[in-house]
């Protein structure tokens, strides 16, 4: 069967972005996913800005603990209300990436950096390096590996992750240079225990400051000759890094990975070599995506409505096709939280495992009430757990334990944090869209732009519970009912 | 939001004039109508175990945050706790004592009575090699039990599961009791079910739409496409849901349980003990115990919730005559610090204690000895038990479950039960 152009350019805009746009709606059929990939990558074209969100209050207090004489007078409470602020300024930088993703036409690279974030995984409490942290993701993530790779190494973000700042000449942290390989790079087994031994001894010495920059500790920097991959010399950590860089494995690896995320869980092995072969040359991560998104292979039926599509792809897509404003922040954060994605929160170094690991009982039921709770203003009556790395033992802010909501059809009244995800959804501007479609194709023309897999059966039954009442209210029921579908979890 | 970011949240607005009209999405609307007319739970049936004696079940009480271990089992008689803890070390004369040494947290009265009356066991110092003291990395390697260098994708108790549930159509031999699940209990094949309510999980899930859709799915799927592990997964939350509400109706706990949510979730763990599902692991939290600030206060009113809870649950079982079947253990990611710091807190430290609870206990009272106090590795105690031990123990002597296929190792087991 023929894909047709509509669905292979949803298929490019899902996979290269966060899904297609409602103001995209009506041209999907016009142009080709080559026409639409030059645009991606024309407007990711920019170096993006870098995104401060600190306010000055918390700027100023953050200077004010950077000077010795001031750090040392500071007592447990000081800390206790910087650290406040900075956590709730690193949950507003989520927010803000979040909104980058819903609302920028820089699809491709913001779709690139939300790769890269899940590949170099840090997780870290201070606002300051979170954003240069988040910057060099952004500004890399259609560059050059090697320049990431060196970037996100010298980062104070992942440097205290890993613990390099204990990685010190005589007393080695080994955290780093085995993560580095094993997760960064190489995969494992294709290191031994004694390359973690010896390429954690070139990083000795290498931390950060407070104000996040790059710190080489020459007196902590093992200067000794080391055995690394093979090699022998006197490697710092650069030269490390770049004897990794020289192994063709390094290149398979990344590849392997960005196929698996951008194509297809399951690894075409011929392509992938062709693939990691053209990446070996020049490390070149626009090129490489180019080559994958203007592939016919990439528009195959395989291929398309193929993945199950991450939490943030989920909240992000559903955003993108019906514009909404959210007023209540809290009840964003605690959807990412209870469907298991947390922007700048991975679970660990190694990222989230993605796939079918985001489905299980709950988050599926989750995820299909989603677009009724965006609808309905109905109410979050589900609690994510309790997070004490940034709760501290105080009580959860975000979530009053709220009953199952009455029958009785009351209006909640919007109480911040209250679970009430009070969205206001932009309905005249999705709607006026279908403006040309007869009534009789309204029903398949929304479905043809919701659905990447074949959902005739799914239909018939969404056609049974919609509201017939006027143009409007239909045009808005059929889109809430199939995006409360198993189908509509795939891209 | 600050006012930078506010300007550009507001980029996007829509008028104010665009609100919905709820009315028009009723169908939408009725997740919760339908739990509503589900009807009351049938009365108990008075002291009558419907599933005989034998069927070994765990219950697995996390404490989320830390729970300062020192403090809950106290070595009264050490001098160098005092000294530590100048302002939050708990006096002798306010603890409830266990033994010449030893004492408990004076809220914890629930669990001193099990002791003295044999139904408990207490071990020290547990904990793993090269602890790590993030909440979230360490609860990992808990859950997961992994090596601390080591990062696994599921539980030891969602393997466990997968030994059990080979292509069964309800996964529900082990259950959480919460909205959310823990990596614990997602296995490499099989996920167990979230349920803080069956009525409610029963009531979403039966939502004629979804129920509709669930129709749908069966057919040609072959569980190959992502698709068809979406229905799969569909068909199991909406068959167990049935499942375990129908269950929770059988021989529903008509014991009066603390109005908390351990409480009631511990009723619930009971409804469901005395009914004759196939549940064996019941895994639920309580928290935070992250104490560092004014700990004494926090930990007290975690211990008062704790202790009622299982007062309550424990008298169930007893009258329902399932106390020799049920183990409960606690444990959390690490315990605290040994010295108490400037806020009368304990910021994280390493090995922990955990309490066994069970009419079928084999050993006794303090298993181990008290945490040495002059032995510390920068501040934290050592441990000398590998939490994977105790895993093991119960997979292999409770479950009787192949611990190392589970564990992905072998560890010694123990003699408690």
């Amino acid at each position: 069967m023929a894909v047709s152009n509509q669905t292979k350019n949803q298929h490019l805009l899902w996979r290269a972005g966060f899904g297609p746009a409602v103001e995209q709606l009506q041209d999907l059929e016009k142009y080709t996913p080559q026409e639409y990939y030059r645009a991606l990558v024309k407007a990711s074209a920019k170096e993006p800005g870098y995104i401060n969100i600190a306010s000055d209050e918390l700027l100023n207090l953050y200077e004010t603990y950077l000077t010795p004489a001031k750090r040392a007078a500071l007592t447990a409470d000081d800390r206790r209300i910087l650290n406040r602020k900075q956590q709730a300024a690193v949950k507003d930088l989520n927010l803000y990436w979040l909104k980058e993703m819903i609302g920028s036409s820089a699809q491709l690279r913001e779709k690139m950096a939300y790769f890269w974030h899940g590949h170099f995984a840090s997780r870290n409490g201070n606002l300051f390096y979170n954003q240069l942290f988040l910057h060099t993701l952004r500004k890399n993530a259609l560059g050059d590996f090697r320049t990431l790779l060196k970037e996100v190494s010298r980062s104070a973000s992942m440097l205290y992750f890993l613990n390099n700042q204990q990685n010190k000449k005589g007393h080695p942290n080994e955290n780093f240079a085995r993560e580095v390989m094993e997760l960064f790079t190489l995969g494992r087994g294709h290191y031994t225990e004694n390359d973690i031994k010896e390429g954690a001894r070139a990083f000795t010495g290498w931390t950060a400051n407070a104000r996040g920059e790059f710190v080489f500790n020459k007196k902590q920097h093992d200067e000794g000759v080391k055995n690394f991959l093979g090699k022998k010399g006197n490697f710092n950590g650069e030269e490390v890094l770049d004897i990794i860089l020289e192994k063709r494995q390094t290149a398979t690896f990344i590849t392997e990975k960005i196929y698996r995320f951008f194509v297809n869980d399951t690894i075409d092995k011929d392509l992938v070599q062709s693939l990691s072969e053209s990446f070996y040359k020049d490390y070149d991560i626009g090129r490489l995506m180019e080559r994958i998104f203007t592939a016919e292979w990439f528009y195959t039926e395989k291929n398309i409505g193929a993945r199950i599509k991450s939490p943030i792809e989920l909240l992000a897509g559903i955003q993108r096709m019906i514009p909404m404003r959210l007023d209540n922040d809290n009840a964003l954060m605690n959807l990412q939280r209870i469907l298991g994605q947390q922007l700048l929160y991975p679970p660990n170094v190694a990222g989230w495992p993605g796939g079918r690991s985001w489905i299980d009982s709950s988050t599926l039921m989750m995820r299909l009430r989603i677009p009724q709770l965006f609808n309905d203003k109905d109410l979050l009556n589900v609690k994510p757990k309790q997070d004490d790395d940034v709760m501290m033992g105080r009580k959860a802010d975000g979530m009053a334990n709220v009953p199952v909501k009455p029958a009785a059809k009351k209006v909640p009244k919007p109480v911040a944090g209250a679970g009430l995800i009070n969205a206001k959804i932009d309905w005249p501007q999705y709607v006026a869209k279908f403006e040309k479609v007869k009534r009789e194709a309204l029903f398949p023309s929304i479905s043809a732009y919701l659905f990447q897999v074949n959902a005739g059966k799914i239909d018939t039954v969404a056609a049974k519970f919609v509201d017939s009442s006027d143009r409007a209210a239909y045009i808005r029921s059929v889109t809430i009912q199939l995006m409360s579908t198993p189908e509509y979890q795939l891209c | 939001m600050n006012k930078k970011s506010a300007s550009f949240f507001n980029k996007k607005q829509t008028g104010p004039g665009l609100l919905i009209r709820r009315k028009e999405f009723i169908q939408l609307g009725s997740l919760a109508t339908a739990s509503l007319m589900m009807p009351k739970f049938l009365k108990a049936l008075e002291n009558q175990a419907a599933v005989p004696a034998g069927n070994k079940v765990v219950v697995v009480l996390q404490l989320s945050g830390g729970n300062d271990g020192l403090n809950t089992v106290i070595p009264v008689r050490n001098d160098l706790y005092y000294k530590l803890r100048p302002g939050l070390g708990i006096q002798k004369n306010k603890t409830l004592s266990l033994t010449d040494e030893v004492a408990l947290h004076p809220s914890l009265s629930a669990l001193k009575g099990l002791y003295d009356e044999g139904n408990m066991a207490i071990l020290n110092n547990v904990g793993y090699p090269n602890p790590d003291r993030s909440h979230f990395r360490s609860m990992d390697i808990w859950h997961s039990a992994s090596q601390s260098s080591e990062y696994w994708n599921n539980g030891w108790i969602g393997r466990y599961l997968d030994a059990q549930c080979h292509g069964c159509d309800k996964p529900t031999q082990a259950l959480e009791v919460d909205d959310v699940l823990s990596l614990a209990l997602k296995g490499e094949q099989n996920n167990a079910l979230a349920v803080k309510d069956p009525r409610r999980l029963f009531g979403t899930s039966n939502e004629k739409y979804f129920r509709e859709i669930n129709k749908t799915g069966g057919g040609d799927h072959h569980d190959e496409k992502p698709v068809d592990y979406l229905y799969k997964t569909l068909a199991e939350t909406m068959s167990s849901a049935d499942y375990i509400f129908k269950q929770s109706r059988l021989h529903p706990s008509s014991a009066t349980y603390p109005n908390t949510e351990l409480g009631s979730g511990l009723k619930t763990i009971a409804s469901l003990i005395f009914s004759d599902i196939n549940t064996k692991v019941y895994y639920i939290s309580l928290g935070s115990f992250d104490t560092h600030v004014g700990q004494d206060a926090q930990q007290g009113r975690l211990f008062t919730q704790m202790s009622e809870a299982i007062k309550a649950f424990t008298d169930d079982l007893k009258k329902n005559g399932r106390m020799e079947d049920v183990l409960l253990f606690t444990f959390s990611e690490f315990g605290r610090r040994v010295a108490q710091n400037a806020s009368n807190g304990t910021d994280h430290g390493t090995a922990n204690n955990m309490f066994l609870i069970s009419g079928g206990l084999k050993q006794k009272g303090i298993l181990n000895a008290m945490p040495d106090l002059e032995d510390l590795n920068q501040g934290d105690l050592k441990y000398n038990i590998d939490f994977k031990s105790v895993y093991a123990t119960v997979l292999e002597k409770w479950l009787a479950a192949d611990s190392s296929k589970i564990l992905k190792a072998r560890y010694n087991t123990m003699d408690f039960i």
